[in-house]
């Protein structure tokens, strides 16, 4: 199909007008509210329910929740996860009769992809997908974190359950030991 | 017990008509033995309602039930529904009018696991009732269970967890508190006890009971408070107490060596043998990324049914041991740079071999190398007339499984002609022969020599010393020439077992840094010593030997299977 060129009209072969429409635009924008943020001056606050880095919790009470069921390290699609079993003669639980804690706990930010199913699989509420979106390092070692930088992240989790607490009152009324 | 000389279960294809009655599961008609042997006793007792149903290939849910173990019938998961033929007052079936036999359904469920079937009786597991039944004895059995999957070893194989996917509820409707049961209970050296999570099935009862011969385990308290315990004052402590952690179908008994060292649905699984004693148990590896976390026993009705005894399933810490021999060394004449691997290691291995005059060559090789390892070394020594022995290893033995002969093959090492008769008879003449001069040359495969007679003062008077070992020790460390060899579960072969069983096992793991399977080099060695022999494979060796030596005519790698063969003369 050809297309037939118009020809300009008297007025359009004028070009100033043109010229000063478009900078009527530019004017009339510059004047406007900002819309651009000043990043990395100013961040962006993200909406609920957004999937950043995800990191381990503590209870209020500042227990270890994540107690090394490795289901995390199983779901976790990219292998971001390397989760150290504590062993028979591991680290003590923080909780006594939660029995065990991972002696050590990984994740390769690098290899992380924010699907949050290791949120959704951990059966303890122990790790939780955060805000945190702008993850640096200046290596590759420097993205994976271990367990002390997570639960430094991650921070307090209000736990409403408190299972096992709730377990071992139940125990002791019954006069066993927890 | 019997062990492997109860008698084999009559496959029902092939019985004498009498001996055999027709039943119908879920419609399907099967033909059973009326009886079958008693997992202890071996007399012969009638069929139950379970066994016409796995005859069928029906899977009936049980958890006391466990095929090698008295029946207890009392955990009430195998509740099924069940019809027998009507009788007319003449004492015949009275038959429908399209002349077949006319049903009464029994107005009640019965266990499975413990009725009795008879002829024409018809099994019915998939009725809506049966699944309600299974429902509510599941419902039941989990109203005081702790539900502490997280920090289970059992997670992941466990038959509570297994059914509750099948037959439960997604939601509890118990509100009132559990009945809380001691926890962490030291059973004994190797087992720790989680009563909250127990059952109450018993079958860790009966077998130490009526298999080991242990009655070290009973249930005091009654109804909900029942809790199971081990004799007061005395520790669970028998060679057989980790099977209870195996046939334990929740995870209330659990192993202290496995316990929280890795979650079993990483384990990856490779058939193998137990390498502890002369009985050869099968096993199952359990490794994750070439690290072995345990062995579990695997079945096989020829050997050792489905157990195996503590002290073989513990000792598997020595393959992952950090000062393993990982560095292949050759004689290093000063100023020289060491030869670099394999291929000029042996050829300079096989040159000297060659050159070497007929009878100045000795070799001694472990009981504990695989059939084909031996009779690569037999085809060596044959071809330079060397002497050549093994190392007798014997302990204690008991009355199930663990043997006196602690090494995993001697039969092996007799039947290639590696060993003298009896075994070590000829590590004197050994010794005796490189004090007078006559033996030059040593091949020790797998053996410490300077504990046997053949000190070091000896070892230093040979021209070469070739040693293939996994760990260091004294004769590693005087060998000229020092090959690294790998474990059983780094390498693929056979071994023949004290009853002339022949089985293979499966690599779980990969050999670290320069160890190759002793079978890849002695291989090469035997090539470039006593030329060709057509085969480049493991199958194709295993499979040469049997064509060459009369004692394992017929056998070949594939016809083993996973359950071996028997040789047809007892070695
Ligand atoms: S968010 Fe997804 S990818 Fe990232 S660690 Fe969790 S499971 Fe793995
Ligand atoms: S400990 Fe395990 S095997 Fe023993 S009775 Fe309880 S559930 Fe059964
Ligand atoms: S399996 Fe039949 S009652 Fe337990």
């Amino acid at each position: 199909m050809i297309i037939e060129r118009q020809k300009m009209s008297w007025w359009e072969r004028l070009y100033l007008p043109a010229i000063i429409g478009g900078f009527k635009v530019s004017l009339r924008h510059f004047f406007r509210k900002k819309v651009t943020m000043q990043y990395p001056e100013q961040r962006w606050v993200v909406p609920p329910g957004y999937r950043g880095a995800p990191y381990l919790v503590r209870d209020q009470d500042g227990n270890t929740k994540c107690v090394s069921c490795q289901l995390c390290e199983f779901v976790c699609p990219p292998k971001a996860i390397k989760i150290t079993p504590p062993g028979p003669a591991g680290p003590p639980a923080d909780r006594p009769n939660a029995e065990k804690m991972p002696r050590e706990f990984e994740i390769n930010m690098l290899r992380c992809i924010f699907c949050g199913y290791c949120q959704e699989v951990c059966p303890e509420e122990a790790i939780f997908l955060m805000k945190d979106y702008s993850l640096i390092g200046a290596s590759r070692e420097e993205m994976i974190y271990n367990k002390e930088k997570l639960l430094a992240l991650g921070g307090v989790h209000q736990d409403k359950i408190k299972k096992w607490q709730q377990k071992a009152q139940e125990a002791r009324a019954q006069g066993q030991k927890p | 017990m019997t062990m492997s000389t109860a008698n084999p279960t009559p496959s029902p294809s092939t019985p004498p008509p009498a001996d055999t009655l027709q039943v119908r599961v879920n419609g399907k008609a099967v033909e059973v033995p009326r009886t079958m042997p008693d997992p202890v006793s071996g007399k012969p007792v009638p069929t139950t309602m379970i066994q016409a149903c796995f005859t069928a290939g029906v899977m009936v849910p049980h958890y006391c039930y466990h095929p090698k173990l008295p029946v207890a019938g009392n955990c009430r998961m195998c509740l099924v529904e069940f019809g027998t033929p009507a009788l007319g007052p003449d004492r015949k079936p009275i038959l429908n009018p399209d002349g077949a036999p006319r049903i009464t359904k029994s107005p009640r469920p019965a266990i499975a696991c413990a009725t009795p079937v008879s002829p024409g009786m018809e099994i019915y597991t998939d009725t809506p009732a049966v699944k309600q039944m299974r429902e509510s004895v599941l419902e039941f059995l989990l109203i005081n269970h702790p539900l502490d999957c997280p920090i289970c070893d059992k997670a992941g194989e466990c038959k509570l967890q297994e059914y509750s996917e099948d037959h439960g509820e997604a939601q509890s409707r118990f509100v009132e508190p559990k009945v809380h049961k001691p926890k962490r209970v030291d059973l004994g050296p190797r087992i720790v006890l989680d009563d909250e999570r127990c059952i109450l099935c018993t079958r860790c009862i009966r077998f130490t009971r009526d298999i080991v011969g242990d009655d070290a385990l009973g249930l005091v308290n009654r109804g909900s408070y029942s809790t199971l315990t081990a004799y007061p004052g005395r520790p669970f402590d028998n060679n057989y107490t980790l099977n209870t952690v195996d046939i334990c179908p929740v995870g209330a008994l659990t192993s202290k060596d496995f316990r929280f060292q890795m979650r079993v649905w990483f384990l990856k699984e490779t058939p193998s043998l137990c390498t502890s004693c002369a009985t050869g148990c099968n096993i199952v590896i359990g490794s994750r990324e070439d690290r072995i976390y345990r062995y579990e026993p695997r079945e096989n009705e020829a050997v050792n049914a489905c157990w195996m005894c503590d002290y073989g399933r513990l000792n598997y810490a020595w393959i992952g041991r950090a000062d393993r021999l990982t560095e292949i060394r050759g004689p290093q004449a000063a100023g020289q740079a060491p030869a670099p691997g394999w291929t000029p290691i042996l050829r300079e291995i096989s040159g000297k071999l060659r050159q070497a005059a007929a009878g100045s060559v000795a070799i001694i090789a472990s009981a504990r190398q695989t059939n084909e390892e031996l009779y690569l070394l037999a085809k060596l020594a044959k071809k330079l007339g060397a002497l050549t022995d093994s190392v007798p290893r014997m302990g204690e033995g008991d009355r199930l499984l663990l043997n006196a002969d602690r090494n995993p093959n001697s039969a092996g090492a007799r039947l290639t002609g590696i060993a003298a008769t009896p075994m070590g008879a000829n590590l004197p003449k050994i010794a005796e022969g490189i004090r007078a001069g006559t033996i030059k040359t040593l091949l020790v495969v797998g053996e410490e020599v300077t504990r046997l007679g053949l000190g070091a003062d000896l070892l230093a008077r040979l021209e070469t010393l070739i040693v293939s070992d996994i760990l260091p020790n004294e004769t590693t460390r005087r060998a000229h020439y020092l090959l690294p060899g790998c474990a059983h579960a780094e390498k693929r072969g056979t071994f023949t077992n004290a009853r002339g069983r022949v089985q293979k096992f499966m690599k779980a793991v990969e050999p670290r840094g320069d160890a190759r399977p002793e079978w890849e080099f002695l291989h090469e060695l035997a090539l470039q010593v006593a030329g060709p022999d057509g085969c480049q494979s493991l199958e194709g060796l295993f499979n040469q030997m049997a064509r060459d030596l009369p004692a394992f005519a017929g056998l070949t790698w594939a016809g083993l299977g996973n359950q071996g063969a028997t040789l047809r003369s007892e070695p």
